[in-house]
């Protein structure tokens, strides 16, 4: 019978485990499939550290109980008994530990470039605050906030933002700088990205030109058009290219922060946080250096597939 | 640029409504708590453009020889623009008096006020229950804004968070005089705390806070219910 709970625990062990870095792949895997930017995403997120440690623990505290029961001086007819206790307390230690705890639904992507790629423009300390506090700090908030409840993808989280409390800080915090990193490159990448004959349609139709959108882009991004924290956002909307500024966290993305769910194909994070370090009052000069990163292949894809799926661009994590 | 050099002739001609006051210490005088950098930027360009901003906007207008908190009132709903140069003119000014380099912890009866003390017992039991949620207060503020101790006519405090520029004379009513601010937009302790605002706060409670200040706008709330001005 001990060795029945024995196996039993073992195959309950390996079985969670699999199930649960099968389930974080296909997450991932779906983002991939729904789009076409499969060659962009070199990084691939990796099995949790803490399945594994779970795993070799459990492995462990089986060796361990097994190990002490049969070696332990029997007598006759409460030694039985003695190993037998063993063996069935090490196999529900053993599956305690293993047991799943809900996985963190999100997590930070690795960016996909080093922290100082985008010297000078944005500088290696501010990406890497940035990147490693501020967004790791959504990401854990949104994690404590959605604790215990089914998982969504951060990308469908955004439409009820509003109604849902913490949701709309964290939430909207998570996929707006998951989104931010990958339109971004190196400034030689960035040089050689090209705006699709499609997109240079659509931005000249809204805006009259490319030098015309980012000049209202700059506009928009001004201390006195986005006070405070926020973002600036060109959207696919039922109407064109919409150029829009939000508060905080929010994104158009949520249903009730603009006249209409919009879908932004790019943004720019007007944050203190995100320039201050490089910058500090100067937004201005930030806006027009950042226009140096930004990778128009990424944002052209984008272009495409909100205008295809008529849906928001997903995002790593 | 040109707007720039319309706007300070402008001024020039028909005289500032406001002027940038000055620091009511050294640039030097907060180190380590705030770095002279920080300061002089805070200071010297972000205070000053609120100010600079403010006089441009209401120069040739029925707002350009008010004092600023009619023009904070008058602005608060129907000119968005105005009232946030406005109110973060009038904040940079209170927050600088609200600190002073040798201040912080707990106020002292004989050396602040005995009526201070008496009021931060009365209102939130004790002072570590005031500083626990003032703190809180300023930690929580999402995004840009300022936590406040405010008394309303009788003396009764208690901490409010804003965002922005919003101050609460004008968000909350007549339960509110600020009698202490906190500024938490990031300008105002990212190039010394980076992401840590938690450790900023901390330390403008326990190094920073000047509390004759405080209790001087709180004898003023008390006697006439009218804001400092």
């Amino acid at each position: 019978r001990s060795f029945a709970i024995l196996i039993l625990a073992s195959c309950w062990m390996l079985a969670s485990s699999s199930i649960n870095h099968a389930k974080h792949q296909a997450r991932t895997r779906n983002f991939i499939s729904l789009t076409t930017f499969d060659k962009s995403y070199r990084h691939q997120p990796t099995i949790p550290t803490f399945t594994m440690t779970k795993l070799s623990l459990a492995l462990s505290a089986l060796a361990v109980g097994s190990a002490s029961a049969f070696s332990m001086n029997m007598k006759a007819d409460t030694g039985a008994n003695s190993r037998r206790d063993i063996l069935q307390k090490g196999a529900a230690i053993a599956t305690a530990i293993a047991a799943p705890a809900a996985a963190n639904a999100y997590a930070v992507p690795d960016l996909l470039y080093p922290f100082d790629a985008l010297e000078p423009f944005i500088d290696a300390p501010t990406m890497k605050i940035h990147h490693d506090k501020h967004h790791a700090t959504y990401v854990a908030n949104i994690n404590k906030a959605t604790e215990g409840k089914e998982e969504v993808d951060i990308l469908e989280l955004q439409l009820n933002a509003l109604e849902a409390g913490p949701v709309r800080n964290s939430g909207g915090g998570h996929y707006n700088h998951a989104f931010f990193w990958d339109e971004m490159a190196p400034p030689d990448q960035a040089a050689k990205s090209k705006i699709s004959p499609e997109l240079e349609a659509a931005i000249e139709k809204s805006f009259g030109s490319v030098d015309e959108m980012k000049a209202k882009f700059e506009a928009q991004a001004a201390p006195g058009a986005v006070f405070g924290s926020g973002w600036v956002w060109v959207c696919v909307s039922s109407d064109g290219l919409k150029l829009v500024g939000t508060p905080n966290q929010d994104n158009p993305l949520m249903k009730g922060v603009t006249d209409e769910v919009m879908f932004p194909i790019l943004g720019l994070d007007v944050w203190e946080h995100a320039y201050y370090l490089k910058y500090q009052n100067r937004r201005p000069e930030y806006v027009s250096a950042w226009w140096n990163v930004v990778n128009w292949d990424k944002v052209s894809e984008n272009f495409a597939y909100v205008s295809e799926k008529k849906a928001g661009v997903p995002v790593r994590g | 640029q040109i707007f720039s050099i319309l706007s300070i002739l402008a001024v020039v001609a028909h005289g500032a409504t406001y002027d940038l006051p000055p620091l009511p210490f050294g640039t030097s005088s907060l180190k380590p708590m705030i770095s002279k950098k920080t300061l002089q930027i805070h200071h010297g360009k972000h205070h000053a453009k609120y100010v600079n901003t403010l006089n441009a906007l209401v120069a040739g207008t029925s707002l350009e020889n008010q004092s600023l908190e009619k023009i904070i009132k008058a602005t608060h709903k129907s000119k968005p623009g105005i009232f946030n140069n406005a109110a973060q003119a009038w904040n940079h000014s209170f927050y600088w008096k609200c600190m002073t380099p040798k201040g912080g912890g707990m106020p002292n009866e004989n050396k602040h006020s005995k009526l201070l003390c008496d009021k931060i017992n009365a209102s939130f039991g004790s002072y570590d229950n005031f500083r626990k949620e003032f703190a809180e207060a300023a930690n929580t503020a999402f995004g840009s804004g300022w936590a406040w101790l405010v008394s309303d006519a009788k003396g009764n405090l208690s901490v409010r968070k804003t965002i922005g520029a919003d101050n609460p004379m004008v968000s909350s009513g007549k339960c509110c005089i600020p009698i202490l601010t906190c500024d938490v937009w990031e300008h105002a302790y990212y190039l010394d705390y980076a992401n840590l605002r938690p450790s900023y706060v901390d330390t403008f409670l326990d190094k920073l806070v000047n509390w004759e200040f405080v209790a001087e706008n709180l004898e003023r709330a008390v006697d006439s219910g009218k804001n400092w001005s």
